[in-house]
């Protein structure tokens, strides 16, 4: 028999949070993975919203591209908060 | 439930070991290791990490799996609707790991179906303490109190394992396994003050158990393949040894506590060294049990593979459903209430468009 395709499952643990992922399962079809997804991540009350996504849709960046992709705002210092020194009397801006 | 290092040193002529000529790659590999960096599934990787954490993590999947049969065995059986309640729950948990761990192994590129046979075929190894026989109520308290204090202890280091997906799995499993040992303890106890049958159940499962569970270490560390490499990688974190003292010394307070003794002559507290002192472990008896000959060994596996095939005629009939409703389409249903978009039609439309196949299914579905 052919494997069932596998699913991503994203969780949203409360209301005002982001789904998170937080593994994956084998289902027949996104339904029944909903189900599965339901019986196996959220058996104490971890989610109130389940996200399921093919694996097969997901499209991800190369693990070798990671410099090429990341290291370029590693000398971009200026694009936080911490970089600016302001006068004490405006501490909180 | 538990991952148990079976190889042992004489038989490991094919074992993996440190390459003979790192190449840029391995010191590059290590170094990240030596850094404490997570390693991910895309990530580059010795292959005998690979082949090492494939063997690792699905046997410790097989052993959930497993480990649900001797439990399963008193479900009907639980002497209170409360206890019956929890057992159920326990052995949801522990099919719940079996998965998240399966999950894990399949990063790393082998199938699920690949692992399930080498299960069923006998090729792949589970904890050897699942062949043993759960003959009283009192032996459900000794597993969820020792099988899963003894299976924390040796998990929670794995939580810092190198491999991403398997700490992660591991992480889940130690949230949900601390109640599995508390549960069992909470067993023992209402024995231990029950009538004196009661407590003669319960010193009669802990003797039978004790020797068991000590095993479920591993080998000595003298006579283990696996270690040293796996220890460079970060797969494994502490030795076997270690781990075995470290859980007989949390344990055997809890044995007074619950006025029961521990079946060890041998066993006395080393004021010197800070820790108990036990008796030598039968390691014949665990080779006996790793390599097929043990009290259940046939047993669990029959019970295993018939419930695959029993099962077989629910798998096919939720793949016809699938595939007649347009295998591997987005489900309109659960993506409508799934997603959480302003606009239910923009959502609709944009779907369609990605995946025209699906929409000419829905739409045939909605004519019939």
């Amino acid at each position: 028999m052919n494997e069932w395709p596998l699913f991503e499952v994203f969780i949203r643990s409360k209301q005002g949070l982001d789904h998170k992922h937080v593994g994956s399962l084998h289902a027949p079809d996104a339904k029944m993975a909903i189900q599965m997804a339901r019986d196996v991540y959220t058996r104490r009350q971890e989610g109130v919203s389940i996200w399921i996504v093919p694996s097969s849709a997901i499209v991800a960046s190369d693990p070798n591209d990671k410099a090429a992709n990341f290291d370029p705002m590693e000398d971009k210092i200026y694009r936080h908060p911490t970089f600016y020194q302001l006068p004490d009397e405006v501490d909180h801006m | 439930m538990y991952t148990q290092p079976t190889d042992r040193k004489e038989l490991a002529a094919t074992a993996e070991r440190a390459p003979r000529t790192l190449t840029p790659e391995d010191a590059a590999f290590q170094q990240r290791i030596d850094a404490d960096e997570f390693i991910e599934p895309r990530d580059w990787m010795p292959q005998a990490y690979c082949k090492t954490l494939v063997r690792q993590i699905s046997q410790h999947a097989h052993s959930e799996i497993v480990g649900m049969l001797p439990e399963g065995n008193w479900i009907t059986r639980a002497p209170t609707l409360k206890r019956k309640a929890i057992l159920l729950a326990k052995v949801q948990d522990e099919g719940g790991h079996g998965l998240y761990l399966y999950a894990a192994a399949e990063t790393l590129g082998v199938s699920r179906d690949e692992m399930i046979e080498a299960l069923h075929s006998g090729k792949a190894k589970y904890s050897s303490i699942f062949n043993y026989p759960t003959l009283t109520w009192a032996d459900i308290g000794c597993i969820g109190w020792l099988v899963d204090g003894a299976a924390i202890m040796n998990q929670i280091p794995l939580c810092r394992c190198s491999y991403g997906p398997y700490a992660r799995a591991m992480i889940r499993v130690c949230k949900e396994e601390s109640f599995h040992q508390r549960q069992g303890y909470d067993i023992m106890l209402a024995l231990c003050r029950g009538t004196p049958e009661q407590k003669n159940l319960a010193q009669d499962a802990l003797d039978r158990w004790w020797w068991p569970v000590v095993m479920m270490f591993g080998p000595s560390d003298k006579d283990s393949t696996h270690s040293a490499q796996s220890a460079a990688w970060k797969i494994k974190r502490v030795s076997n040894d270690d781990l075995r003292q470290k859980f007989i010394d949390a344990t055997v307070p809890q044995a007074d506590l619950l006025g029961l003794k521990i079946p060890d002559a041998d066993l006395k507290w080393n004021a010197r060294r800070g820790h108990y002192e036990f008796g030598a472990v039968d390691w014949e008896e665990f080779w006996r049990v790793v390599n097929g000959d043990g009290p259940l060994n046939r047993e669990r596996l029959a019970a295993r593979v018939k419930a695959y095939e029993d099962g077989r005629w629910v798998r096919e009939a939720a793949t016809a459903y699938a595939a007649k409703r347009g295998r591997g389409s987005f489900d309109p249903d659960a993506a409508k209430h799934g997603r959480d978009s302003f606009d239910p039609d923009v959502a609709k439309h944009g779907r369609d468009s990605f995946d025209p196949d699906a929409a000419k299914h829905r739409a045939s579905e909605k004519v019939a």
